[in-house]
C-alpha cells in the first residue's frame, strides 16, 4: 500500500478561512448576519462587516447577551453566525445557548475561534480544552472542528445551508492548507490515508499532524489510515467502523481533554459496536499555559511524534 | 380588540385557570401568574396584533416573549383563551407527554410560543434579537417582553439594556412585573432593586410606570403610551406595579405563593372569590 502524499501551497490560519467563507456567504445570502463581542479582528469578520454593515452586530464584550440576541434573530428567518474565542463561545455561555438556542433550537452558528492550546502566550484563562464536551452533549448541537483553512471556508458555508444550532471550532496557528480539492460534508469524514494496520482517527489541527505522523511509521513499516473526522457530532460512525474491522486498532487525536473529546465519542462507537483497542492523543485532564503553539503541542503531546508513540503502543495491545 | 366588559369577564376566568392547574399537579408558580392576569388579558386581547395561525418566524406581526418562564400558567390560560390552542388541553399543564411544560418551551411545539425560558434574564436579548431582525425585515411591528423584577438581579439583563439603549432598539417594550417579591421574600430583604427607573433612563430607556398595575384600563393605557413612544430611538420600558397572588386574598401581597400550589380548601376558596365566567377547561 502506497503512501498518498499531501501537498499545500501555504500556512494559514483556520480562522481566515472562517473569515473569507463569511465574507462570501454575506455576498451569497441576505439572511447570514455576523455577530461579534468585541473581537471582529481576531475572528476575521472584517471583510463581512465591511461588506455588509446593516447585517454585522458588534455587541460589546457582553458574550450571553450576543448568544440570546442570535437566538432572537432567527425569528423572522435570519442565520446567525456569532465570533468570539471558543472559551466565550462555550463555557461562559453554557446556559444561554443550552435554554435560548438548543432547547429552543434555533439556527444560530457558533463559530469559535483560538480552541484549544495553541492560542499559545495568553494561556489557560483564553484556552479551553472541554468546549467539544460541552457543546456535543446538548441534545441537538452540531459540532465541527476543522482542520485548515480551506476545510473552515467549506464548513462556513455548509453550516448555512444546515438548519439547526451548530458549534463550528477553528483556531489561530497558521496550518498547511491542503483541502482544496477534498470535499466536504457535514458529519462525513474523509479517508485521508489508506493502511491496515492502524488507524488514525484526527480531528482540528491534529490532522496534518496525523499524516505526518503517517509517514513516520511508514518508513517503520507499518501502514497507518488516516481519517480526517471534521464533523464530531453526528459522528460518521461507519467510517471509524469499516477501518477498524480492517486495522484491528485505533488512535484518535484532538487538541482537546481526552475526557469529552473525540476520543470518547469513538470509544463509545467501538464499545458498542466493534471493542478496539484505542489510544488517546489528547490532552490528560488539565489547563493549559503560556507558551508558543510549537512549545505546548511537544509538551502537551499533541504532534506526529506523540501521535507515532501512540500508534506503536496501540498496535502492541491488538490481540 | 376585545371591549372592556369582555375584559374584565375573562380575568376571574384565567385566575380559575391558573389556580385550577397548579391545583392539578400540586405545583406551580401561582404568585406572579396571578400578579399579571391583567397584563395578560390586555396584552392579548387588546394592545398585540397577531395571528392564532401560529409561525414561529411572526412576520408582520407583534410578538411576545416571557422571560420569567415560571409564570407560565397566565401564560398558557391567556393563549388558550385567545385561540392558540384547545382550552382543554390546560389540563395537561406539567403532565407527562404534555405541550404545556412547567416552563414554556418551543420543544414540544406549542403554539404561541418562540423560546424556552426557565432559566431566568435570557428573555431580553432574545426580545432584541427578535426586534433587530423586524428592523432588518423593515416589519414595523413591535416586540413585548416580560420580566420579573427579582430576574432583574441576573446580569444578563444588564449587559441587554445596555445593548438596547446604545442602538436605540425602538421597537421593543419591556414590562417589568414589579411586584416586590421573590422567592426567598420582598427583593428588598434578598437584593435591593434601587432606583430601577434611574437605572434604566440611565441606560438610555424610555420609562413609563403603571401604578395600578392590576388596573385593566391603567395597564392599557399604559401600553398604548409605550406603542406611541416607539419609533423614537429608545427602548420602552413599563415598570409594572403588581401585586403578588392579585385576585385571591389569602395569596397577596405575600412571596409565600411564588411557587406553592393550593390545597383543595385552599382553591375552593380561590375560585369562590373568582366567578366561573366562560367555562371552566
Amino acid at each position: 500500500m502506497g503512501l498518498k502524499e499531501y501537498r499545500f501551497t501555504e500556512q494559514i490560519d483556520t480562522r481566515s478561512g472562517f473569515g473569507v467563507g463569511l465574507a462570501e456567504l454575506g455576498n451569497a445570502n441576505p439572511d447570514v448576519v455576523a455577530l461579534c463581542a468585541d473581537l471582529t479582528g481576531s475572528l476575521k469578520m472584517d471583510d463581512f462587516k465591511a461588506a455588509h454593515p446593516e447585517r454585522f452586530f458588534q455587541i460589546g464584550i457582553a458574550e450571553a447577551n450576543m448568544m440570546g440576541i442570535a437566538a432572537g434573530m432567527t425569528i423572522g428567518g435570519k442565520i446567525p453566525f456569532t465570533g468570539t474565542f471558543a472559551n466565550f463561545s462555550t463555557g461562559r455561555v453554557y446556559d444561554q445557548i443550552r435554554q435560548s438556542i438548543a432547547y429552543s433550537h434555533k439556527n444560530v452558528k457558533i463559530c469559535a475561534s483560538h480552541a484549544g492550546i495553541t492560542l499559545g502566550e495568553d494561556g489557560a484563562t483564553h484556552q479551553i480544552l472541554e468546549d467539544i464536551g460541552l457543546m456535543k452533549m446538548l441534545p441537538g448541537m452540531t459540532v465541527i472542528n476543522t482542520c485548515d483553512f480551506e476545510q473552515t471556508r467549506k464548513a462556513t458555508h455548509a453550516i448555512a445551508e444546515h438548519y439547526g444550532p451548530v458549534y463550528l471550532r477553528f483556531g489561530r496557528p497558521k496550518m498547511p492548507n491542503f483541502t482544496t480539492e477534498l470535499p466536504f460534508e457535514i458529519g462525513k469524514g474523509i479517508l485521508l490515508q489508506e493502511g491496515a494496520d492502524v488507524t488514525l482517527v484526527a480531528t482540528g489541527h491534529l490532522v496534518w499532524e496525523a499524516l505526518e505522523a503517517a509517514k513516520i511509521l511508514y518508513e517503520q513499516g507499518i501502514n497507518a489510515e488516516v481519517i480526517n473526522i471534521h464533523t464530531i457530532k453526528p459522528l460518521d460512525d461507519a467510517i471509524i467502523l469499516q477501518s477498524v474491522k480492517k486495522t484491528g486498532c485505533v488512535v484518535s487525536c484532538e487538541e482537546h481533554n481526552f475526557l469529552g473529546g473525540l476520543g470518547e465519542s469513538i470509544a463509545r462507537v467501538l464499545a458498542e459496536n466493534h471493542p478496539t483497542p484505542q489510544a488517546f492523543v489528547a490532552t490528560q485532564d488539565t489547563f493549559g499555559e503560556s507558551g508558543t503553539p510549537s512549545e505546548l503541542m511537544d509538551k502537551y503531546g499533541l504532534n506526529a511524534a506523540a501521535i507515532v508513540g501512540k500508534a506503536q503502543e496501540v498496535i502492541a495491545r491488538k490481540a | 380588540m376585545a371591549s372592556l366588559e369582555a375584559l374584565q369577564k375573562l380575568i376571574p376566568q384565567v385566575r380559575r385557570d391558573i389556580l385550577r392547574m397548579v391545583h392539578q399537579v400540586n405545583s406551580g408558580h401561582p404568585g406572579g401568574s396571578l400578579g399579571c392576569v391583567e397584563f395578560f388579558v390586555a396584552l392579548f386581547q387588546h394592545v398585540m396584533k397577531y395571528s392564532t395561525n401560529f409561525t414561529m418566524d411572526g412576520k408582520n406581526e407583534d410578538l411576545f416573549f416571557l422571560s420569567n418562564g415560571h409564570i407560565s400558567p397566565v401564560y398558557y390560560s391567556t393563549l388558550a383563551r385567545s385561540g392558540f390552542f384547545p382550552v382543554a388541553e390546560l389540563a395537561t399543564f406539567r403532565k407527562l407527554n404534555s405541550r404545556l411544560q412547567g416552563h414554556p418551551t418551543t420543544h414540544e411545539k406549542l403554539p404561541g410560543i418562540r423560546i424556552a425560558s426557565g432559566s431566568l434574564g435570557q428573555g431580553m436579548s432574545v426580545a432584541i434579537g427578535a426586534a433587530e431582525t423586524k428592523k432588518l425585515n423593515n416589519d414595523s411591528n413591535l416586540v413585548y417582553t416580560l420580566h420579573g423584577d427579582g430576574e432583574l438581579q441576573e446580569g444578563q439583563n444588564w449587559e441587554a439594556i445596555m445593548y438596547a439603549g446604545a442602538k436605540k432598539i425602538d421597537n421593543l417594550i419591556a414590562t417589568i412585573d414589579y411586584n416586590k417579591q421573590q422567592i426567598d421574600g420582598s427583593t428588598d430583604d434578598v437584593l435591593p432593586l434601587g432606583n430601577l427607573r434611574a437605572k434604566l433612563e440611565a441606560f438610555g430607556w424610555e420609562v413609563i410606570e403603571v401604578i395600578q398595575g392590576n388596573d385593566i384600563k391603567a395597564i392599557i393605557s399604559g401600553l398604548e403610551a409605550a406603542k406611541a413612544a416607539s419609533g423614537k430611538q429608545k427602548p420602552i420600558a413599563i415598570l409594572l406595579h403588581t401585586i403578588m397572588g392579585n385576585g385571591v386574598d389569602f395569596m397577596m401581597h405575600t412571596h409565600a405563593w411564588h411557587g406553592k400550589a393550593p390545597n383543595d380548601e385552599q382553591l375552593a376558596i380561590g375560585l369562590a372569590q373568582n366567578k366561573e365566567t366562560l367555562g371552566d377547561y
